[in-house]
């Protein structure tokens, strides 16, 4: 196994959805600068959208939504803890990027005078432009990375971020999952977009890859940013998604609902007045699933033939195409049986809800020269289309860094240390297999951190994850693939520590089901209207502190912050 | 009737993604599926020129299947979820 050292101006760590824009868009802003995408699978089909997307759930289109309307959308869905200007620079740049991933040959569903057909999910405004032909999207976005001549190595899997001597950003180190090479990359700056936590939870099923989120996205972003000394903030407010249970994949009602599909219980009653995926949304999901009237489904049968056949394409040819081969295999036909549905494992994952690496408007973090976009960066319920926008801005903003900075200088013990720690399971003789390790700690990641959360559980998940850390020293990897295995079960680790201790940290409840805390049943304003961050301390401790909200930039009144808090149906009394 | 003898325990699992030799053109070069699986759990058997499923880490997402040029893949849901 060798070495492979190289060096670039703009690296950006991640080939999904955020990484090939974030490329893309650094060259474009200084053809001169040297980028390179570096991806763990291969570009051509990696990341959340591999198979392409059936919408836009977030789209902030002139006539049917502005960019204030949406802030405050978010604003109330996530409870109040936003920074508002992060939110506003998404929502401001929304539709250009639709305009321009139109121009490059995406298809978004348009009405018969060629305006984009939106329709309505959200609690109070209308985002959403379905796609029922976007399964060419990763097609489209590597047309672009080769026409704007960004540098692709496939296959690498980035384990840790190199710091400058000065605390600058310095480039990575990876290794070869086919060769085991050790691969150091210098770069002038770094944009880190590495998806989603998708691997914490262990799903019902007990197999460990089938997650909601791509499975390759195990955390390995939000590890290397903490290592990187990167804040890291709202890790408390967990990803819970209503699935196809078992499937694991969306039901899904974006599409369905305004095609008339709706979200019922046993009884085939309407429980949630709106079936936008919130914390609190999940929080009636879940008492009706676990009251008298569970489960839960999505009903679809009323609908006549033709709508259903529509539903039916566009669910079984994006997204995820194999739920009509489970359906089928189950015997599930929409015209028949409603679609039993579940909550997913947990995750962390900014495109869903909140959890991520803290950024500005500028996608920059708090580690100088480091950027960051998509699932993983702080910037709530941002979706593929949040992902795309901050995509753009962490690119640009690399590229600026780039051109104004050199390389930092790195010691070489840290390079000696990081290729021992990488190799060491390739290298011991015998030892614990990574997939029975990988196992039992997502198994106890269930057992301890599955909301509702209680203090105790959680107290005792952070000693098995201590015990746990012991093990990583004893993790066996017979050939490169299984140290992929193996180094993904270090970052999946660090994960649930972080899960546990903001989650200890924030001691009221918040967002519905993501946050809710037995031992503290209230949400708590006057103490918790705060961000909670988590950082690695000066003592090489994980730490948490609040961060004040800042001031927010569009006003609220009382009414819209609390439109989220009202979702359950209530009957009627019925007159004796 | 003799059983065989094993030296140490071997989980055996039923792997999600099969391939069709007949149609697999790995001996031609091709490595398609190989190449954009998420995940790299497919390889080549270079003795015998064909695609199989050498990890089981599927998470059915169909790229194999819906990139292979001659239709040779065909992705079951795991047995675990079925």
């Amino acid at each position: 196994m060798n070495t492979i050292e190289r060096e670039v101006d703009v690296l950006v760590i991640g080939g999904g959805t955020a990484g090939p824009m974030a490329a893309v868009k650094a060259k474009q802003a200084d053809p001169n600068l040297k980028v390179l995408l570096l991806e763990k699978a291969h570009v051509k089909r990696s990341g959340a959208i591999s198979m392409g997307m059936d919408g836009l759930n977030n789209a902030v289109v002139p006539g049917f939504a502005t960019p204030e309307q949406y802030v405050r959308e978010i604003t109330a869905a996530n409870d109040g803890i936003v920074n508002q200007k992060t939110i506003l620079a998404y929502a401001e740049n929304s539709y250009a990027m639709i305009e321009e991933l139109d121009r490059w040959g995406v298809k978004f569903e348009k009405d018969e005078t060629g305006d984009y057909a939106m329709r309505k999910v959200h609690h109070m405004g209308t985002y959403v432009l379905p796609m029922p032909e976007g399964h060419d999207i990763k097609k489209v976005l590597y047309r672009q990375l080769k026409k704007t001549r960004v540098e692709i190595t496939n296959r690498l899997v980035a384990t840790r971020l190199i710091v400058g001597d000065d605390g600058r950003i310095a480039g990575t180190f990876a290794f070869d999952c086919r060769t085991g090479d050790f691969h150091v990359v210098r770069a002038k700056s770094v944009v880190l977009a590495c998806g989603a936590a998708g691997r914490l939870g262990l799903p019902a099923s007990g197999y460990l890859f089938g997650t909601y989120e791509n499975p390759t996205n195990a955390g390995d972003g939000y590890s290397m940013a903490y290592h990187a000394g990167a804040e890291l903030s709202g890790i408390e407010c967990f990803q819970i998604n209503p699935l196809i249970k078992d499937y694991n994949g969306p039901a899904c009602a974006y599409v369905t609902g305004p095609f008339g599909g709706y979200t019922t219980n046993s009884r085939g009653e309407r429980f949630i007045e709106c079936d936008y995926w919130s914390g609190q949304m999940m929080e009636e999901f879940h008492n009706e699933l676990s009251g008298g009237n569970g489960p839960v489904f999505l009903k679809l049968d009323h609908l006549a033939e033709e709508t259903i056949s529509q539903i039916e394409t566009i669910l079984h040819t994006n997204e995820r195409p194999s739920r009509g081969r489970f359906h089928a295999g189950r015997g599930t036909d929409y015209r028949e049986r409603m679609v039993e549905m579940h909550i997913s494992e947990i995750g962390l994952c900014s495109g869903h809800s909140a959890s991520g690496v803290w950024v500005d408007e500028h996608a920059a973090t708090t580690v100088p020269g480091l950027f960051s976009a998509g699932d993983m960066a702080c910037v709530p319920h941002n979706y593929m289309l949040g992902a795309f926008v901050y995509g753009r801005f962490a690119g640009e903003s690399a590229a600026r860094h780039a051109q104004e900075h050199g390389h930092a200088r790195v010691s070489a013990s840290q390079i000696d240390a990081e290729r021992n720690r990488v190799w060491a399971p390739l290298l011991r003789e015998s030892g614990l297999p990574p997939a029975q390790v990988e196992y039992k700690l997502r198994r106890m990641v269930n057992d301890y951190l599955q909301p509702p959360k209680v203090t105790r559980k959680m107290l005792l998940g952070l000693e098995r994850f201590e015990a746990i850390r012991d093990d990583l020293e004893l993790l066996h990897a017979r050939n490169p693939h299984e140290l992929m295995r193996a180094m993904e079960v270090h970052a999946i680790r660090d994960c649930a520590e972080m899960a546990a201790r903001a989650s200890l940290y924030r001691t009221e409840s918040r967002w519905g089901l993501y946050h809710a805390r037995v031992d503290y049943p209230e949400r708590n304003d006057a103490d918790w209207r705060v961000h909670v961050q988590l950082h690695k301390n000066a003592a090489s401790e994980m730490a948490c502190f609040k961060r004040p909200l800042e001031p927010y930039v569009i006003a609220m009144d009382q009414d819209e912050h609390a439109a989220y808090q009202k979702l359950r149906i209530h009957k009627e009394a019925v007159p004796a | 009737m003799s059983f065989p003898t094993f030296s140490l325990a071997q989980q055996r699992t039923s792997v999600p993604v099969r391939i069709d030799d007949e149609k697999c053109i790995a001996d031609k070069g091709c490595t398609v599926c190989v190449d954009v699986c998420p995940l790299d759990v497919l390889a080549i058997d270079l003795t015998r020129g064909k695609a199989y499923m050498a990890f089981d880490e599927c998470w059915y997402c169909m790229p194999c299947e819906k990139d292979c040029p001659t239709g040779a893949v065909q992705v079951d849901i795991p047995y675990l979820l079925r």
